[in-house]
């Protein structure tokens, strides 16, 4: 290939060169990566967000989603996330002592809503009356030990005075997904389960259920903490903030959470 | 106490779980070993394979499937529905139903490898000798496979012992009757319980070491002239 | 006990239509067909003689009912044991089969191999002459086989030949009826093979019952075959008692690597000076080395085609011990054109002698004539 000898000031041909660098710093300018571990109950609100995040702020945000005492044990033991959007308080509040947990950065993004639900559209009526009747083959709840959602169940049936009726007939899932699994299948009559994981544009689009009023169990809050890797990542710290803005807000009521 | 009682009601859960899922497989699994190693039909292809699958699908797949074929949408569940049984899920008898899907292939291939390997000629000399086809089987196939079922035995009641993902699929975690050993190691994990993990794990490990320990040191004479 | 002798010759006529084996098979495999259709005798020992992949083996094994593709019909003394409508499994034909390799149970010991067969099989004929329960068959076999030092072994800790003749005592505890033998010396060394020799030859003269013998030994079937089956791809080439086949002319195939027949006869008298023994089978008898057979002895004499010459005028001054009279019967081509085969007929039974073909046209030999055998070498089996 022949060089044809430069007719031009450097200045000039470099300046296409100049430009390309400039728009890539420019437009990158706050390009940044963030992994973050979520509870696997927030799966569907938490993809909506991101969505809109991305979009708004030129980010893009890693996920991975799991049952909250698996990703706590993967964090103790040198995961690269850098912030858990948890299923309890208990979990991150132990991040935070540990000092895993970048302080101050806790707050309960989400508050969720318990139901008693059943695939079948005309079992669940009147709810504590159901539950008194024991017209049903199984309860299917989370393992209390390890959810949120399963302590606020056994915390509800308290409430109720069934709890010590109602044991035989108990069920556990692992997690508040295969929770659901139990009762969509049908091989649980009822179960308690998130209203998030029933709801969809505001209301419970199939089967029947009963949202358990606030006041019957301890409110199920789920927080979230930035740690220590990724106390210096604007993403994630952006990210956070967006959880708590309006866009975000709207989103996760619409999935059936509260929000304080 | 070492171990907690409901440690010790989750392993004796899962030492009877185990026992009768590999009786079953014994009574199950052998005339399907005997058909494997013997037929000639196009069909042993397809059957070794649907045999074998357990083997290589996540136990959460087939768990999943046994949840769904169960349960009172499944075919499964409605027949045992008719049939006054009730639903399998939940109940140990439904573990054990998962179990020996799960397991069949570690009866199966060791007890057809055995029958395999001795080939036609005993069983031709047999029946010249005025045996019939039972009697042949009976007096001639049995004792000659007899390591091959040792194999299968243990190795079967082995698995189940360790079998996590089928029963959580369809366990339901109900103390004493579907709350097995591995269940509950996982739920202290989950719950943060390491010391508990460590000890009822550790009695497992313990527990299947000893019992392939025995498996692999336990020669048969094998060479026959 | 009676013995049923020897009989090379086919004297024997007592195997009317109903007795004995009737096959009538076809059987197909890729890239070999068997077709039979034979009448074997209700006696002695049958010999199907033919090299590897003749189909002797399958015969055998269609007429255990170990074949199951196999088509036709076999009946056994008139009993039907296979046609188009009927099927009699193995293990309910009243046979003994005697494998390659003794194929012996080897999580059983010795006795327990006998008495696998022994319980299934009470009363269901007799060995010998005496048809008494199954359980005197099953001693009158370990007498018979020498085994009974061996019966608390496992067959894992028997010799090869050892295991053979326990084999045939298991075929043989079960009284059967027909007793089918699959080369049953074929994997043993040449020591073991002489060793067991003397068993079968026992066993041929103890039997009552007919014996299917597969082998493609010359040897073997010289020394115990009553009858013979030659077979070649899955037919059968000739069939009849041994000497009568032997003697043919016409057939391409020889018992081993010469033409020659086999001659039943019986020792006489010893010559210790000289070391020889004459065995009278043919008039005067035949002289031939001491092998320390015993007077009385029942033996038979193979005598090859070339160790056969003719000459119109005895001579004593030859070196030839042996010369008889003979009749022509016959003259046929010989492999090479330069040498002819003549069958000559010596106090009944058949001779072979090769002479060239210079030679009969100078003797000018034809058939009828009465000329004298020189029998050089006489071998004792």
């Amino acid at each position: 290939m022949q060089v044809r000898p430069m007719q031009v000031s450097p200045m000039h041909a470099l300046r296409p060169v100049l430009v390309a660098f400039g728009l890539m710093v420019v437009g990158n300018v706050s390009a940044e990566e963030a992994q973050i571990a979520v509870a696997a109950n927030f799966t569907a609100p938490m993809r909506a967000i991101i969505e809109l995040f991305e979009e708004d702020s030129g980010h893009e945000v890693k996920t991975s989603y799991g049952s909250t005492g698996k990703l706590y044990a993967q964090i103790k033991n040198g995961a690269p996330f850098e912030a858990l959007l948890a299923a309890d308080q208990k979990r991150p509040e132990l991040l935070e002592e540990e000092g895993v947990g970048l302080p101050g950065s806790r707050f309960t993004y989400a508050i969720g809503t318990l139901v008693l639900w059943s695939a079948d559209p005309d079992k669940v009526e009147d709810g504590p009356a159901l539950l008194e009747s024991g017209d049903f083959n199984k309860l299917s709840i989370a393992n209390p030990k390890l959810a949120p959602y399963g302590e606020a169940s056994i915390e509800t049936l308290e409430a109720l005075e069934l709890k010590a009726s109602i044991e035989p007939k108990l069920v556990m899932g692992e997690n508040i997904a295969q929770t659901y699994q139990f009762v969509d299948t049908g091989n649980a009559d009822i179960g308690f389960v998130a209203l998030s994981q029933v709801m969809q544009g505001g209301e419970i689009s199939k089967g029947s259920g009963w949202v358990v009023p606030g006041d019957m169990h301890a409110p199920i809050r789920q927080d979230a903490v930035i740690l220590d890797s990724g106390k210096d990542n604007p993403a994630v710290t952006e990210l956070f903030a967006y959880l708590q803005g309006e866009k975000a807000q709207a989103i996760i009521q619409d999935f059936g959470y509260e929000t304080d | 106490m070492f171990l907690s009682d409901t440690d010790l009601e989750a392993i004796a859960l899962t030492l009877r779980l185990a026992g009768v899922t590999t009786l079953i497989l014994f009574a199950l699994g052998t005339p399907i070993a005997w058909w494997l190693a013997r037929t000639r039909s196009r069909w042993k292809g397809p059957v070794g394979a649907v045999v074998a699958l357990p083997l290589v699908l996540p136990p959460s797949v087939l768990g999943f499937y046994l949840l769904v074929t169960l349960g009172p949408n499944g075919p499964v569940g409605a027949m045992t529905e008719a049939l006054g049984i009730g639903l399998l899920p939940f109940t140990f008898w439904g573990l054990v139903v998962g179990s020996v899907f799960y397991s069949l292939p570690f009866m199966v291939q060791p007890v057809q490898n055995a029958f395999e390997a001795f080939g036609e000629r005993p069983l031709e000399a047999a029946a010249t000798l005025g045996a019939s086809p039972l009697d042949r089987f009976f007096t001639v196939a049995l004792p000659l496979a007899l390591p091959g079922f040792v194999t299968a035995g243990i190795l079967s009641f082995a698995h189940t012992v360790g079998e996590f993902g089928v029963v959580l699929m369809i366990g339901g975690n109900i103390p004493g009757l579907t709350r097995v050993a591995s269940v509950q190691i996982y739920d202290y994990v989950e719950a943060l319980e390491y010391g508990n993990a460590h000890r009822l794990a550790g009695v497992l490990l313990v527990f299947s070491f000893l019992v392939l320990l025995a498996l692999y040191s336990w020669r048969p004479d094998r060479r026959r002239a | 006990m009676q013995t049923s002798g020897r009989d090379a010759s086919g004297s024997d006529a007592q195997a009317s239509h109903a007795l004995g084996i009737r096959a009538r098979l076809r059987l197909d495999w890729p890239g070999f067909r068997l077709e039979v259709d034979e009448q074997l005798p209700a006696r002695g020992v049958t010999a199907l003689f033919g090299h590897s992949g003749s189909g002797k083996t399958s015969l055998l094994r269609c007429i255990a009912g170990l074949e199951h593709a196999a088509e036709g019909e076999i009946r056994f003394n008139g009993e039907v044991w296979q046609d188009t409508t009927t099927w009699v499994p193995t293990h309910q034909r009243p046979i003994g089969y005697v494998f390659q390799e003794a194929s012996l149970f080897p999580h059983l010991s010795v006795l327990g191999n006998l008495r696998y067969g022994q319980r299934r099989r009470r009363g269901r004929g007799a060995v010998a002459a005496d048809s008494a329960t199954g359980r005197f068959s099953l001693e009158q076999a370990i007498e018979l086989l020498g085994i009974g030092h061996l019966l608390k072994r496992r067959p894992a800790a028997l010799s090869g030949g050892e295991r053979q003749r326990v084999g045939m005592a298991r075929a043989l505890a079960v009284s059967p009826r027909l007793l089918l033998m699959d080369e049953p010396l074929a994997a043993l060394d040449l020591k073991r093979k002489l060793e067991i020799l003397p068993y079968l030859e026992r066993l041929h003269d103890e039997l009552e019952i007919p014996v299917l013998y597969v082998s493609h030994a010359p040897d073997e079937v010289a020394r115990l075959a009553d009858h013979i089956l030659i077979m070649d791809a899955g037919q059968v080439q000739a069939s009849g008692p041994l000497n009568q086949v032997l003697s043919r002319l016409d057939l391409p195939i020889r018992l081993g690597e010469d033409a020659g027949v086999v001659l039943d006869g019986q020792v006489a008298e010893r010559d210790e000076r000289w070391h020889l023994l004459r065995v009278t089978c043919c008039s005067a008898g035949l002289w031939t080395r001491d092998t320390g057979a015993k007077i009385g002895e029942h033996v038979r004499l193979r005598i090859l085609a070339r160790d056969v010459s003719i000459t119109r005028e005895p001579s004593h001054e030859s070196s030839i011990q042996n010369t008889l009279p003979a009749k022509i019967l016959s003259l046929g081509d010989d492999s090479h054109p330069a040498l002819r085969l003549v069958k000559l007929e010596i106090s009944g039974s058949p001779v072979l002698a090769r002479v060239t073909r210079r030679s009969a046209e100078q003797l000018g030999l034809a058939p009828e004539q009465w000329v004298y055998a020189q029998i050089k070498a006489v071998a004792l089996l």
